[in-house]
């Protein structure tokens, strides 16, 4: 009977699929997580329950402490299943809290697994403010030298202010199936019309969200296969020379005009595909079909 | 939603020393959260579900849990999204399973 | 009917079907016609009250003939009776609603299939009967023959011989009975090429062709993404691996398409190697090329497979493995429904499939008010041929639980897989089919029955497998069935008694009874978890159709 060679696929922990609590056990070291305000010591949601949802126990975000490499770290897991990962006043309010312990305790980062459409529209304001709390209290424990890493590759991505939040992180680790945005396409498209983005080409969604265009134009600092052991290998080496860097008004100037030159330099486009050719790209058709080892020598090849 | 109360008497089950959570509350989906209770030959167990008007399956399916299974000296947690019995039966005993460590 | 004469007028086929070349002849038409004219053609050589076979298959569709008929003058086209396989087309109900067409013979409708109802309740059409694929084409050579037939192929020569390449499906029947019967042959073709890979139907088959102005449509219907399987569905994977696969040793099978069957196809190389079943079960197949077969024939598991149809994106990969596949001396495949039928019927030890409604007799039927789908093959697939002689270890098993040990014959293993609730929490096992309601209002001669009791042999659901192989009576028949109806009111009015006795005497099994760890029966267990993960497996193969894929 034949067998063919090389198409094995070992069974590995994919972090696309994995629960929050799964992919919390499989980056971190093993057996090393401690949970704060565990399930059995939480209840759902009061704000949930009025609107006659049941919620879950812990809200849709898991937050403790663990070693990652022997380094002792802060976790925060959302969980895209559950009311698509989005950010309630509970949710909101565990992520600032252990932002702040990470101030008080100064672990050697906070490793922040977003998995989140955004403000959880049910709870309204409370979402809103809970979302600019997470931002301040993102840039407080990075002011205070603690890194906050971002691990981005779940079934919702990171869009609207869960989108910001990312990218306010020290750093940003992206699968090919992760996503990275603002406005969510099917908001796009209600809004502007299909012709401005057809949320149903999957194809187009990625091309201008996922984690490989992400990759390229810089907005995320590593690209990782969908493995929870690629996300832990990359958040390992990010750690290892890691220095926050301090923050000032000429670095924010600074970064200000980055910004504001790529939006001159890519005006008018509009797929990633032509993005890619203006970076230097030959041939942009193969870039959502290349591996990821083969995007990642291919843009260390692209001019600065 | 609807909250349901339970109580089913059953064997008791090997006893468990932490609280142990399986599943995630998606749509068709539910958590359980399995820690020990205080009355050994008992199960008690409180649901909140999404879905109205099931109260009956509910009972019924639980109730054949906890005659299946020892699950006395347990209290039962559940946060449901519209699973269908398939569904929360497959999840009570992963959850059990978790809890005792071992196939029951 | 022409009653016999003094002069035996025996070839009147023959005398009409010059006249209708003639027809054309007359109007400057010649073998190849271009598409402006073809409607033309159609009305000059088809007659009112025809019989007409239009190429709707389950895959590939004769479309640019179907449009083209569809806006011929009802004056001149009225009454035609149309044979074909599978309404699948708006077209196809167009000609009905338009009076071109007023009798029907088919298989399956399920695109159309809610159209059709209105149909048959405004009293615009009159359906002959629904038969599976195998029946109509048997009909085909008996009392439906068709006088015109309207086929699709891939591609013509200068003489007119066709490629069908891949999607081959259905017509080779088709052809075969109309071009021998003194019918006419009209072929729409993707194109015309100097010389074709093979020659599937011979050029003295085919009397017109045209090349379409778009290639004929194929519809992607075996691709099942990985990424919707559930866990309920891998827990019942495992346990027909382990209760039914293992247990009568399957070799030679059919799967009818659907999620539950794709989960059982993904856990060959995970669940069943560890269970150490590789070479003794699912080596050789009648199946479409499903994607989620890909990881099983990598690992091993099979040794041939023999196809109703193609599957979109799957003709590099099928190439590439003529080893396994029914492929010609020119590289590509050909399918064939009316021989993959047949080796369903008769050189496959199991069918297993899913359905909509099972009653407690284990009727099993997808007819839901408001809707006549049909059947496609799986009252075929799904039936225990009594013309079958050999014997294999599976049909000797199954015949003797059954019949006893000096059993006069086998059986075949005959599955229907379901969870007890559908969406919306509708129950799957019911006291009554809604085929009997759908019966009445559609005027119907009988009930649309897919699978009947009296074939299936198991039922798998996610509360365990009943065999009914082993019920001695209709009594423990209808408790073997409740045993496994789980909490639906069929199955809430179980004798509790009764079903436990089953269960002793493993009528009933539920997963602990087959060791099955319920820990295990997630998707982790999947060889492939994503439309990605078959393309890896297939080595950059399978090039999925755009809506599969994220990239």
């Amino acid at each position: 009977m034949k067998e063919s060679s090389a198409t094995r696929l070992p069974r590995r922990l994919r972090y696309f699929e994995a629960t929050a609590r799964n992919r919390v056990a499989a980056v971190m070291d093993a057996g090393t997580f401690r949970e704060f305000l565990p399930p059995e010591q939480s209840q759902p949601s009061p704000h949930l329950a009025v609107l006659d949802i049941p919620g879950s126990f812990d809200d849709g975000v898991i937050v403790g402490a663990a070693t990652l490499g022997d380094r002792p770290v802060l976790v925060i897991a959302q969980e895209g299943l559950f009311m698509g990962g989005a950010v309630g006043e509970i949710h909101g309010a565990k992520i600032v809290g252990l932002l702040q312990r990470a101030v008080r305790e100064k672990p050697a980062a906070v490793i922040f697994m977003a998995d989140s459409g955004g403000v959880r529209l049910h709870e309204a304001n409370a979402g809103l403010i809970a979302i600019s709390e997470i931002m301040r209290a993102v840039l407080d424990a990075r002011a205070a030298g603690v890194p906050v890493i971002a691990l981005v590759g779940g079934s919702c991505g990171a869009f609207g202010g869960m989108g910001i939040v990312v990218r306010l992180c020290s750093a940003v680790v992206m699968s090919e199936e992760g996503r990275l945005a603002l406005s969510g396409p099917e908001v796009i498209e209600t809004v502007a019309g299909v012709e401005e983005f057809d949320s149903k080409d999957r194809a187009l969604v990625w091309r201008i969200t996922g984690g490989k265009h992400r990759y390229l134009t810089g907005d995320c600092d590593e690209l990782v296969d969908d493995d929870a052991a690629a996300f832990r290998r990359s958040a390992i080496e990010l750690l290892n020379d890691w220095k926050e860097p301090s923050s000032s008004v000429a670095g924010l100037r600074a970064e200000q005009e980055r910004l504001t030159s790529r939006c001159q330099r890519f005006d008018g486009l509009r797929d990633g595909l032509d993005v890619w050719r203006a970076l230097g790209v030959t041939d942009p058709q193969q870039i959502p079909l290349m591996d990821r080892d083969s995007l990642v020598a291919l843009k260390k090849e692209l001019p600065a | 939603m609807e909250i349901l109360e339970f109580r089913f008497t059953s064997q008791p089950a090997r006893q468990g020393v932490d609280a142990k959570l399986c599943g995630v509350v998606g749509s068709g989906n539910l958590e359980i959260l399995i820690q020990p209770g205080d009355d050994a030959r008992a199960c008690l167990v409180a649901v909140k579900t999404s879905a109205r008007g099931f109260g009956q399956i509910w009972e019924a399916v639980i109730a054949e849990f906890a005659n299946r299974h020892a699950v006395g000296g347990t209290r039962i947690a559940i946060n449901d999204m519209g699973a269908t019995p398939a569904v929360v039966t497959l999840r009570l005993g992963q959850a059990l399973c978790e809890y005792i460590g071992g196939v029951p | 009917m022409n009653a016999p004469c003094s002069t035996g007028d025996w070839d009147t086929r023959r005398h009409g079907r010059l006249q209708r070349l003639e027809r054309a002849a007359a109007l400057g038409l010649a073998r190849r016609v271009e598409p402006g004219r073809v409607g033309e053609l159609l009305e000059a050589v088809i007659e009112p009250g025809d019989r007409v076979c239009l190429e709707g298959n389950n895959q590939k569709q004769a479309d640019f003939l179907a449009d083209t008929l569809a806006e011929c003058s009802p004056e001149r086209l009225h009454d035609l009776h149309m044979v074909q396989s599978v309404l699948a087309l708006p077209s196809h109900v167009d000609l009905f609603e338009r009076g071109i067409a007023r009798t029907l013979d088919f298989s399956f409708s399920g695109p159309q299939a809610g159209r059709l109802a209105r149909l048959v309740k405004d009293r615009r059409i009159e359906i002959g009967a629904i038969h599976t694929y195998l029946e109509l084409f048997g009909r085909y050579f008996v009392d439906l023959t068709p006088k015109v037939c309207l086929i699709a192929a891939h591609a013509a020569d200068a003489a007119g011989n066709l490629y069908t390449g891949p999607n081959t499906e259905d017509t080779p029947a088709i052809v075969e009975a109309t071009a021998f019967k003194g019918g006419i042959v009209i072929a729409q073709v993707n194109a015309l090429v100097a010389s074709l890979p093979r020659v599937d139907i011979p050029a003295d088959w085919v009397d017109f062709l045209v090349v379409a102005p778009r290639p004929h449509s194929i519809e992607p219907l075996f691709t099942r993404d990985p990424a919707q399987i559930t866990d309920v569905q891998v827990l019942m994977a495992m346990m027909a691996i382990q209760g039914i696969y293992a247990e009568y040793g399957v070799t030679r099978l059919n799967h009818g398409i659907g999620f539950d069957t794709a989960a059982i196809e993904l856990l060959l190389p995970t669940y069943a190697t560890e269970l150490g079943l590789k070479g003794k079960i699912c080596t050789h197949w009648a199946l479409n090329p499903h994607p989620t077969l890909i990881p099983a024939i990598e690992s091993g598991y099979v040794e041939s497979i023999h196809c109703f149809g193609s599957e979109v994106g799957m003709e590099n990969y099928v190439a590439a493995r003529s080893d396994i596949f029914f492929t010609g001396a020119d590289g590509s495949m050909r399918s064939n429904r009316a021989f993959s039928q047949t080796a369903g019927l008769y050189a496959c030890d199991m069918f297993i499939g899913s359905t909509l409604q099972i009653d407690l007799d284990g009727n099993s039927s997808t007819a839901t008010l408001d809707r006549i789908t049909g059947f496609g093959g799986a009252p075929n697939m799904g039936s225990d041929p009594h013309g079958r002689r050999h014997a294999s270890p599976a049909w000797l098993k199954a015949g003797r639980e059954a019949g006893g040990p000096n059993a006069v014959r086998g059986r075949k293993l005959v599955v229907q897989m379901v969870e007890t609730f559908r969406e919306h929490m509708t129950p799957v096992f019911v006291e009554e089919l809604d085929a009997w309601k759908l019966r009445e209002s559609m005027g119907l001669e009988l009930p649309p029955i897919m699978i009947y009791g009296d074939d299936v042999t198991h039922i798998v659901t996610e509360e365990g497998i009943a065999n009914l192989l082993r019920c001695r009576t209709p009594h423990e028949r209808e408790q073997a069935i409740r045993g496994i109806a789980g909490f639906t009111p069929a199955g809430m009015a179980r004798d509790r008694h009764m079903v436990e006795q089953l269960r002793n005497r493993g009528v009933i099994r539920r997963a602990e009874d087959m060791g099955i760890d319920p820990r295990q029966a997630t998707r982790d267990l999947l060889a492939a978890r994503s439309i990605k993960d078959l393309v890896r497996w297939s080595g950059g193969l399978y090039t999925p159709p755009a809506r599969f894929r994220n990239w």
